[in-house]
């Protein structure tokens, strides 16, 4: 029983509890950094690490912690993680860190660790925060290679930097641009709503 | 003539909502109605103006300093959680009905992307104290108007024949993009 329950933490984030297309959190960095595949990749393992890590210590604390300074002490721990992940990422893919630009710091205030760490990791046991955590990091991420995938192909005809378009293939430019980002989401979202509409009926 | 340019380029041009994609939970949570909207943008727009001049105080005489640039996300997202605490403390005592109409949107401010990036962005472009203190106005005015005219559209997209799937965030967002593309039209004017 235990065990199944464990993998429904899990499983939980990739559709049904999708933090972005279901519970529309954290659009911030999904409408921002998704120009190409490899950024859009990118951020999401960052705000995975960061929520996973995060779900860790709040879990392991979460009896020490008092109720009243609860929400200045998460911010505190996920800021520590953001600034690790940041050097990490300044350090070893110094292009990617610059093309992400402002968004990895915003990482501290993404609704979806706060909100989280609030309804999930104060409350159960490190083993299940860690599956939770790592479900919605997941969902997270798979959401932002969707998006940035079709906005890659379609704005520029490239997928992770390969040309993949046939060569007459002129790129939407519009695409890559701040609207196109709105557009495919939209798009994305409303694809969601009726994939989980025809399920239900 | 510089403040002009920095003031113009964050409220229209670089427009935080539509070209950067700071604050997008208020904007897709708070733009239902004219009025709340109106409400949010000001509550928002006062706390990034001091904000903005906070932070700036600190990193420049704090952190730089003391050399303790690693520390700036820390101390900027702690700043900013206290800062929106006494504001609100501060608005109670002086102006109860300016509480009452920004009460419930005070603490969101928190952890509205808009007001950190702001902070973080005015340290990157090496502004100084006076072209922070525009920088933020502009963006703050721009935040407003951007949630103001996406109220008034949304007023209106009640009554349309809206198909199901669409309905909710995901014509949103579908109208934010169209915003956008006009708002790229501000592009040519500096």
């Amino acid at each position: 029983m235990k065990n199944k329950t464990a993998i429904q933490e899990f499983i939980k984030g990739l559709w049904e509890e999708n933090p972005v297309l279901v519970s529309l959190l954290g659009l911030c960095p999904v409408l921002a950094v998704t120009v190409s595949a490899e950024n859009g990749m990118a951020m999401g393992l960052a705000t995975t690490f960061v929520l996973v890590s995060s779900s860790f210590l709040v879990s392991m604390f979460r009896k020490v912690i008092p109720n009243q300074v609860r929400i200045a002490s998460y911010i505190v721990i996920i800021a520590t993680f953001v600034t690790i992940a940041d050097r990490f990422l300044a350090a070893f893919t110094p292009d990617i860190s610059k093309s992400l630009g402002p968004f990895i710091p915003l990482i501290i205030v993404n609704c979806i660790i706060l909100g989280r760490q609030e309804a999930f990791a104060s409350k159960n046991n490190i083993g299940r925060s860690l599956l939770d955590a790592l479900g919605m990091g997941v969902g997270f991420t798979l959401t932002l290679l969707v998006l940035s995938s079709i906005r890659e192909i379609s704005g520029s005809g490239t997928w992770f930097g390969i040309e993949i378009m046939w060569p007459s293939f002129s790129p939407w430019q519009v695409m890559i641009l701040p609207p196109g980002a709105f557009l495919a989401l939209g798009c994305m979202i409303a694809g969601a709503n009726w994939i989980n509409r025809r399920r239900k009926s | 003539m510089n403040l002009i340019v920095i003031f113009l380029s964050a409220a229209l041009i670089n427009n935080f909502i539509l070209s950067q994609f700071l604050g997008i939970c208020p904007f897709v949570g708070v733009s239902k109605k004219i009025d709340s909207a109106f409400s949010m943008g000001i509550a928002v727009t006062f706390v990034m103006v001091i904000a903005a001049m906070v932070t700036w105080l600190i990193y420049h005489l704090i952190l730089v300093p003391f050399n303790l640039q690693i520390l700036e996300y820390v101390a900027f997202i702690l700043v900013i959680a206290s800062l929106v605490q006494l504001v609100e403390m501060f608005i109670r005592k002086v102006s109860k009905p300016l509480y009452d109409a920004l009460g419930i949107f005070l603490p969101l401010i928190t952890t509205n992307c808009a007001i950190l990036g702001l902070a973080l962005n005015a340290v990157l472009n090496e502004y100084n104290f006076s072209e922070t203190l525009i920088y933020s106005v502009g963006a703050g005015l721009g935040f407003t108007m951007a949630l103001v005219i996406m109220a008034g559209i949304r007023e209106e997209l009640e009554l349309a024949p809206i198909p199901k799937s669409f309905q909710g965030a995901a014509i949103t967002m579908i109208v934010a993009g169209s915003l956008a593309l006009a708002f790229m039209g501000f592009a040519g004017l500096i």
